[in-house]
């Protein structure tokens, strides 16, 4: 936990003398890989980070987006896996908490979160049960108590995830063009600390947070409290609307090291400051400590003196803290002192830029034999299999997750949680859309594909909603990155990325790398987690309730694609096989072509094949629906395959759109024009699920009983193991 | 006419229910921040959802001891129209202007979900354009949401008709499936579930007329529409 050998003989050449305690800690705290991202940032720098509607300015936490008529759009995503891990109500709160603070400091209120949570094997393991009911509960106590809807994300079980967890947490925000915070700083503002007290929690989180999760170190978790973030909410926002703010900067990992030197390196200035002006928890806290402790609920404000009247006005409305703790300098330096006596001054880009690593990287061992496939035991039952499908942990309704979350709140939801993507209405007219997606057992099989594959899902998520991608955020999330094998699976999984973000323009406007996944049993599965941004120009797709006799159509080729699948793993406990790969030209065709049908207005509900496959995908419409349907599997479009093949293969770029009959041939003749692959597969009525190859039956499941599992299962396992 | 909402510290409806006040029935709304007091001539007053004071002590406690509640109970003796939402309807109860308690959801989670409510009494200022038993498609958000009172309450509620809402099936362990009730002048009304997230089609998956009613009744009962 703290600076490496070589680490500090560079410290000391490059400020010419012994670096004291708390200039060491400042130091390890802000080069730490949890905040000067060292072995990640050369090539993160390949993501394409400009387009139309991205503005791009110094000093902002979050991605900001141009959606018109003078509004904005600001996203980013965080995680909080070690503290999650150890504490996961606490993490997870905490997790919340520190992306939301990310939108404020651009100035914008936040209006979504969305979740990924990622845990062990819940049905063996009681741990792995444990977390994710504390997690779930962390995300919504403090999400609910903002006032903040969740409305979307994900919750994955796998066995690489035994004793850890992973919780990432993405948030946006709206706002006004013009109340953008342009952050800048002059010699002689003040540097202003708003919000919750310092106390000794989260003490070197973020070096926590950039080792291998061995031991339980409880003071590195912060502790949450949502009632001073919406004070504090509430309070920056009237702060930005009287212009009171010049510059803006969260507390998060490296506390008031890294907001300090961070900001003044992203300003070009230096900053002074007085540890004993920070109000603090305890009385009896030691400079080092108040510099390193990642307290919650703390923003750091850069204002002047005429406009800090107005401030302290507004923090004392709503009772919470403002300390004056330092002012801006011009000589970019970061100057540290508790009254008179000097305890760190160190030049500002010494402190902000870690020396950026270039890790060698190589191709796994395990990948060379990983697609080829087992012989599997033959099923018998469809049926069976199907309804297995339904109620495992993966598949089932995630309805005991997003039901603990207020959705609602905030009135924008327009299309709830629980469906492809969930969409939001703005002040501007339009719609936004956004999901996020991972998939660690595809990625473990083939990082790149993997790794586009979470990608084109959000897309096709969103462009289930009638929306268009606009924006990506990323979240790495890997093991140890000095071990070559995984920092191979890293590069890879980014230059996927980077090569569907270039293909299909969709910039990369914000994004955490999160590595030292590690516990003594070994790395996480590579788990890159992608969030979509889609933008609704007139109005959104609403699903509307599918009816007896209604057609559907599937748009896209099935492959034999099923390395990652669920019908794999959970029903063959097999990992291995051939990952599902995107076409690029096929998968830009069906967003397009799916678009266009949706804009017509032909369409009452569209989904998008993913976990399970097709068989999953169909049932899951059906459920939905309380309505049966009779599906023919040899109309399925693509190369000819096994009938669990077909059924169970996660091939991308899959849509299935449901439709009134009458529409049937507008929509082939515009399917058509636009040369896409798909087919009338079946309609829908009675009250089973039915597939049939030719006049064999494969699939006979009563809706209701189908429904009933689905939803429930996961509840049931949770509550009752 | 003036409806005032109140905002207390961790407040989170505010800005919707005020949405809803100006944008959607055209009502001059206006703020009133708890540590203010409330203009006597006001017309109506709507305590919004949220977690105010983070919902430490109870839901409700501590706010229910702001300075502008007792410019709420002034405001309740003389017959004002007086509606709390969610934390609001707790906030009403905790202050003692309604009876009964609300305890944590019998699933012990926070439950979001879309619920119909049956309306029992429509003699209220925010009841009045309603059927008897009308069904209203309207969503809930909370923790502590089941309502309770003891038999001998409940008798007497039954009594002066002081339910105004039940729930159409049993959600979260309420009395007599409880969603709402009012003062025995019935001017005071409290209920859980959130008229606000209701009353526009955009967001209202079901039906956005039943829930608007509650609206159209204050606007009847201030003589601004009939």
């Amino acid at each position: 936990m703290s600076l490496e050998t070589h680490e500090l003989s560079e410290l000391k050449s490059k400020i010419g003398r012994n670096p004291t305690l708390t200039e060491l800690q400042i130091v390890a705290a802000e080069w730490s890989e949890h905040c000067s991202y060292k072995s990640s940032k050369k090539h993160l720098k390949m993501l394409p980070m400009t387009g139309p509607l991205v503005i791009n300015e110094k000093g902002y936490d979050s991605g900001v987006l141009d959606v018109g008529g003078g509004y904005v759009v600001t996203a980013h995503i965080e995680s909080h896996n070690h503290p999650s891990a150890v504490e996961p109500f606490g993490g997870a709160a905490t997790g919340v908490g520190g992306v939301i603070r990310d939108i404020l400091s651009a100035g914008t209120r936040p209006i979504a979160i969305f979740d990924g949570l990622r845990f062990g094997n819940i049905e063996k393991d009681q741990q792995a049960r444990w977390l994710f009911k504390n997690a779930v509960s962390g995300v919504a106590a403090y999400g609910n108590c903002l006032g903040i809807p969740t409305i979307g994300g994900e919750v994955e079980f796998d066995d690489c995830y035994q004793n850890y967890a992973l919780v990432d947490v993405a948030a946006i925000g709206f706002g006004k063009k013009e109340n953008l915070i342009k952050n800048h700083a002059k010699k002689g503002d003040i540097v202003v600390l708003l919000g919750g007290s310092t106390g000794r929690d989260g003490i070197g989180g973020s070096q926590f947070a950039s080792d291998s999760l061995e031991s339980e170190d409880r003071s590195a978790i912060q502790i949450p409290d949502p009632f001073i973030e919406k004070l504090i909410i509430e309070a920056v926002l009237e702060a930005r609307n009287e212009k009171l703010i010049h510059a803006m900067k969260d507390l998060g990992g490296g506390g008031l090291s890294c907001a300090i030197s961070e900001t003044a390196d992203a300003l070009s200035v230096g900053i002074e400051m007085d540890v004993q002006k920070v109000h603090t928890r305890e009385s009896d806290m030691h400079p080092d400590e108040i510099m390193v402790s990642e307290s919650q609920e703390r923003m750091l404000i850069i204002t002047d003196k005429i406009k800090l009247k107005k401030l302290e006005t507004i923090c004392k409305k709503f009772h919470i803290e403002c300390s004056v703790i330092g002012n801006v300098t011009s000589d970019n330096k970061m100057h540290v002192k508790k009254s008179k006596k000097t305890f760190a001054n160190l030049p500002i880009d010494v402190v902000a830029n870690a020396t950026l690593l270039d890790l060698p990287s190589k191709k796994p061992e395990y990948l060379k034999t990983i697609e080829n496939e087992n012989k599997l035991k033959i099923i018998s039952d469809y049926s069976k299999t199907l309804m297995k499908l339904l109620a495992s942990p993966n598949i089932a309704s995630k309805i005991w997750v997003y039901g603990q979350y207020d959705h609602e709140v905030g009135i924008r939801t327009v299309v709830k949680p629980g469906g492809d993507a969930s969409v939001l209405r703005l002040d501007n007219g339009k719609f936004l859309s956004a999901k996020i997606d991972g998939n660690p057992k595809q990625c473990y099989i083939n990082p790149r594909e993997g790794a586009i594959g979470c990608f084109e899902e959000a897309c096709r998520n969103v462009v289930c909603t009638g929306a268009k991608p606009i924006g990506m955020l990323d979240h790495l999330q890997f093991g140890n990155p000095k071990d070559p094998e995984i920092f191979w699976t890293f590069l890879e999984s980014l230059k996927g990325l980077t090569d569907f973000a270039k293909d299909f323009k969709i910039p990369c406007v914000g994004g955490k790398v999160s590595l030292y996944n590690e516990t003594p049993a070994g790395p996480i599965k590579p788990t890159p987690v992608i969030g979509v941004l889609g933008l609704i120009e007139k109005k959104p797709l609403i699903p509307q309730k599918i009816s007896e006799n209604d057609c559907l159509v599937i748009i896209g080729n099935t492959k034999d694609e099923m390395g990652g699948s669920e019908y794999f793993e959970y029903i063959h406990k097999f990992i291995g096989g051939k990952c599902p790969a995107v076409s690029f030209s096929e998968s830009k065709k069906n967003m397009e072509s799916v678009l266009v049908v949706i804009d017509k207005g032909l369409l009452k509900s569209v989904h998008d094949c993913s976990k399970g496959g097709f068989a999953v995908a169909v049932s899951e419409l059906c459920m939905k629906n309380m309505i049966g349907c009779k599906i023919s599997l040899e109309t399925v479009p693509g190369e000819k395959l096994g009938v669990d093949r077909i059924l169970f293969s996660e091939s991308h770029s899959r849509y299935l759109l449901a439709f009134d009959k009458k529409n049937l041939k507008k929509l082939e003749d515009l399917l058509k024009k636009n040369k896409v692959s798909f087919k009338l597969i079946g309609q829908f009525g009675g009250d089973k699920i039915r597939f049939v190859s030719g006049t064999k039956p494969i699939i006979d499941l009563r809706v209701d009983k189908a429904q009933k599992t689905w939803l429930n299962s996961l509840r049931d396992l949770v509550l009752h193991g | 006419m003036k409806v005032g909402v109140v905002v207390f510290p961790g407040s989170n409806c505010d800005r919707d229910m005020y949405h809803v006040l100006t944008d959607v029935f055209n009502l001059d709304a206006r703020y009133f921040w708890h540590e203010k007091s409330l203009p006597k001539n006001i017309d109506a007053v709507i305590l919004p959802g949220g977690f105010s004071y983070g919902d430490r002590l109870r839901a409700g406690a501590i706010a229910a001891h702001s300075p502008i509640i007792k410019d709420i109970h002034k405001l309740a003796e003389k017959g004002i129209p007086i509606l709390g939402v969610c934390n609001g309807f707790q906030i009403l109860v905790e202050s003692g202007l309604l009876p009964g308690v609300l305890l944590k959801n019998e699933s012990l989670n926070f439950m979001c979900e879309w619920t119909n409510l049956i309306v029992e009494n429509n003699k209220t200022p925010f009841t009045n354009q309603f059927k008897l038993h009308q069904k209203i498609p309207i969503p809930i958000a909370n923790g502590e949401g089941k309502y309770y009172v003891d038999n001998d309450v409940l008798k007497q509620l039954k009594e002066k008709n002081q339910i105004v809402f039940r729930y159409s099936e049993i959600v979260n362990g309420s009395t007599d499936r409880i969603a709402g009730v009012c003062n025995k002048e019935g001017n005071v009304v409290g209920m859980m579930p959130h008229p606000e997230r209701a009353v526009e089609s955009e967001i209202n998956p079901v039906d956005n007329k039943p829930s608007s009613l509650i609206f159209k009744s204050l606007l009847v009962k201030m003589g601004v529409s009939n």
